[in-house]
């Protein structure tokens, strides 16, 4: 069992969630294999005494029942070896949520310099608490079949499918529906949450910054809708791209220009048409 | 003829029978007897565990291999839908209500239900529910899934008339499940056998009594939000439609708080079957026989406190949260505590291992395995990893087919020479349970690492090449499932007209059916024993062998059917 749990990223996915791009899906991680642990025990002692009992007691010429009703000690016994296992595992809960739930203080500033870590004040509010330094917020809504992503800023920036993210950086999400519920989830970067129409719901990943790959630009993250959102539910995918802090801010500045640039096409392909229409009018 | 009554309690009821009047099909479809009208809830259920049964090969065939194209989008969301829908309100609750109606007045000691008339009628609302949830097929079946979430259930996003046949379905057997479940709470209060005190009452009766309440509450309050959507979808009322002031959540809560105790309405019958089977095959009186009917009532009331754990996801406080975290924590308690009560039934027994015992062990180690996962989903942090992906699918396939699906088998091997009056065929039983058990893990242990790598649930297809081979061995499963489906038929149908002759107390067993001939004359018992214990007929077979000095109790080893 100990090599089991060694390695455990090799074993994400068939024994394990997925993590490894984010603090609080790590934690969830962790939390799990604390749980699986115990589980393994239970298992193990649930299932073995049942086998026993199905085989050793098996009916043989000559052997007689013993006739018992019960025995309070044992009943009592069991009773309270259960709760106790459960607390257990509720206290471990606590003492990990505050590293799923509050986001933790971004690695870098605004400008992508490194910053000196200081833990924000962590406690496990309503809702997620802000943390110290710089983050970035993003919000994510859900429309059927697509993730539409409204980036920061004055540019009201919007992306569909790719939502594209410093490195370091501890990015929160607001996470919205416009038409039905859908359920945001990358799992490599924590747990998901509903994107339920009337309601705001909230999130937050930090992407480790040495996540890109050697000789790489980006790190990628994929998902998709869990919920239920109609007939082309399976095909409503959403990405992660992380990229350093300048590569980010050029692709932001492109973007940008990219809109500006279609837009204005769109206004003067607007204003030929109305021309021509006049003209035509005139004729 | 004295050779055959030596190993045999004595009988004392007698068939009164007008062979006009209790055979043909008129005296099906008029009758009021509860054995009639249980025979025809399995025969009902027999059909529609097979139409669910198809759906789910459907799905899975579609599944097998990425971008499958087998089924439209369209298609797969209505047979997703119509699969859930008809497995929980088609398949499993009405199981239990037929083999409650059969049962119950047997094991009371009773003649028949306290209103037999509502009985019937609650068996053909039943019968209606579902030919209107599957007359949609002829157009257009509803697609928004079994618990039907809106805005997606309401009409601009399910413009179809499905998602109101799915109502009128729900209304109807809801209606039948209320009526029903009133019916049996007049049944256990009021027509026990002389001496049957609370203490004395089969442990099936308790769980039917505490399923009982459990539908009253969880199925009105169903009734009533169905119809909010109903209104919402057709008289513009805006109870759940986000725009118009509507709240989505609100659906939720309000499903879920019938579908949590639903859970509960699923398998505490299934309970009481192993809490039945276990001590009459261990030659073993049932291990805290008072631990086990307050764990049943202790689980029916929990049930009713943890339904937002399916929705951990949605916009929630923290506090909220770790209430619901704590609720399902405590309800593994109880249930805890009947797994330790059974194991310890069997412990230092003479175990014998017929197919019905078999069918029960197995469902008990399956449950497990499913109350085991259930810890993982409890844990809202690890929830919100889990929540909507295969591995909560993995997670209710133990429960809901672990303890009931297995339990409805192990139940229909263990009364099915009561009902009929033949045995099933033992060797066909048990190869169709190491057929089903080895199915049923194959199919649905693998769907744990589906979805741990990040598989939702409910799409019709998917690219991810890392999940194929989850998926294809998951399909193989399904299909040896199938295979044992198709065996249990064969074996039904076999033993109707060539099954040896059962009498009336094949397994030498411990409650008041096994004191009436197999089948049962209408009547059920021309005098009704004076009950001293849990366990009457052993008081009885005690009673003959001082009477008559010739040994009636069961011996180890020895077989049971010559
Ligand atoms: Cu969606």
């Amino acid at each position: 069992m100990a090599a089991l749990l060694a390695a455990p990223a090799a074993r994400a996915g068939l024994l394990f969630p997925e993590s490894g791009g984010s603090p609080n899906a790590d934690s969830i991680h962790t939390l799990y294999v604390m749980v699986f642990i115990l589980a393994l025990f239970i298992f193990v002692g649930v299932e073995g005494a049942l086998l026993w009992a199905l085989f050793r007691f098996k009916a043989k010429k000559g052997a007689t029942a013993a006739q018992i009703h019960g025995n309070t000690k044992l009943e009592v016994g069991w009773t309270v070896g259960a709760f106790l296992i459960l607390i257990f595992i509720t206290a471990f809960t606590f003492i990990q949520l505050p590293s799923i739930k509050n986001p933790k203080p971004s690695l870098i500033d605004a400008d992508g310099n490194q910053v000196s870590q200081v833990e924000g004040a962590q406690f496990a509010a309503t809702n997620q608490s802000v943390p110290k330094g710089d983050t970035m917020t993003i919000e994510v809504n859900g429309q059927q079949y697509v993730w539409r992503y409204l980036y920061p800023g004055q540019d009201q920036l919007l992306t569909y499918t790719d939502m594209v993210v410093p490195v370091g950086m501890t990015v929160l999400l607001d996470i919205t529906a416009d038409d039905v519920v859908h359920s945001w989830w990358i799992p490599k970067l924590g747990g998901k949450m509903d994107a339920v129409p009337g309601y705001t719901n909230k999130l937050w990943f930090r992407i480790p910054p040495d996540a890109i790959p050697e000789g790489q630009k980006q790190v990628v993250y994929t998902g998709q809708c869990a919920e239920l959102c109609g007939r082309n539910h399976a095909n409503m995918y959403g990405r992660v791209i992380g990229m350093k802090m300048e590569d980010y801010k050029a692709w932001y500045a492109e973007k940008v220009q990219q809109v500006k640039t279609a837009e204005t096409d769109v206004s003067e392909q607007q204003k030929e048409l109305t021309e021509q229409q006049s003209q035509g009018d005139g004729e | 003829m004295s050779d055959h009554s030596l190993g045999r309690p004595q009988i004392i009821a007698s068939a009164v029978d007008n062979p006009d009047r209790t055979r043909g099909w008129t005296s099906w479809i008029t009758t009021t007897d509860h054995k009639k009208i249980g025979i025809m809830y399995l025969a009902t259920v027999l059909v529609f565990f097979i139409l669910g049964g198809v759906e789910a090969l459907l799905i899975r065939t579609q599944l097998a291999v990425p971008d499958n194209t087998l089924l439209t989008p369209e298609r797969y969301n209505q047979i997703l839908t119509m699969h859930g829908t008809t497995m929980v309100f088609l398949v499993v609750v009405p199981v239990w209500a037929g083999f409650a109606n059969y049962l119950l007045p047997l094991m009371l000691g009773a003649r028949d239900v306290a209103f037999p008339r509502l009985n019937a009628w609650s068996y053909w609302m039943y019968l209606f529910g579902g030919i209107a949830l599957y007359a949609s097929m002829l157009y257009s079946p509803p697609e928004a899934g079994w618990f039907s979430y809106v805005p997606l259930s309401l009409k601009q996003y399910s413009g179809t008339n499905g998602q109101e046949a799915w109502i009128y379905m729900v209304h109807l057997t809801g209606l039948s499940s209320i009526i029903g479940a009133i019916n049996f709470i007049a049944t256990i209060h009021n027509m026990r056998a002389p001496g049957m005190g609370w203490g004395r009452m089969p442990l099936f009766v308790w769980t039917i009594l505490i399923y009982a309440y459990l539908v009253i509450v969880a199925l009105t309050s169903l009734a009533a939000t169905v119809t909010m959507l109903l209104l919402d979808r057709n008289f513009g009322t805006g109870f759940f439609d986000p725009a118009q002031g509507g709240s989505a959540l609100l659906w939720q809560h309000l499903f879920w708080f019938f579908g949590h105790p639903e859970v509960y309405i699923l398998v505490l019958p299934a309970f009481g079957v192993f809490s039945e089977i276990l001590p009459v095959f261990a030659r073993k009186p049932i291990f805290g026989y008072k631990a086990i009917a307050a764990a049943t009532v202790g689980i029916a009331f929990l049930g009713m406190l943890v339904w937002a754990h399916h929705m951990f996801a949605t916009p929630m406080s923290t506090t909220v949260l770790a209430f619901f975290m704590l609720m399902s924590f405590v309800i593994a308690v109880p249930t805890g505590v009947k797994i330790f009560n059974w194991i310890a039934t069997l412990w230092r027994g003479t175990v014998e291992w017929t197919t019905a015992l078999l069918y029960c062990v197995g469902g008990i180690a399956t449950f497990t395995m499913g109350g085991i996962t259930g810890i993982f989903l409890a844990v809202f942090p690890i929830d919100w990893q889990l929540t909507d992906t295969y591995f909560v699918v993995a997670h209710f396939h133990y429960t809901a087919f672990g303890a009931s699906a297995f339990a409805m088998f192990g139940a229909l091997y263990f009364w099915w020479p009561k009902m009929t009056g033949r045995m099933l065929s033992e060797k066909t039983g048990k190869l169709g349970f190491a057929l089903l058990f080895i199915g049923f893990h194959t199919t649905f242990l693998i769907q744990h690492s589906a979805g741990l790598s990040g598989m939702p649930r409910r799409i019709y297809e998917y690219s991810e090449s890392s999940w194929t081979v989850y998926n294809f061995i998951s399909t193989i499963g399904a299909f040896m499932i199938a295979l044992a489906a198709a065996v249990t038929v064969f074996s039904v149908v076999w033993s109707l007209k060539r099954g040896a002759i059962a009498g009336p107390d094949p397994w030498k067993a411990n409650t008041l059916e096994w004191f009436t001939p197999s089948p049962p004359p209408e009547n059920n018992f021309d005098v009704v024993p004076r009950v001293r214990s849990v366990e009457p007929m052993k008081d009885i077979r005690r009673e003959i062998e001082q009477r008559t000095n010739s040994e009636q109790r069961y011996r180890s080893g020895q077989p049971l059917m010559r």
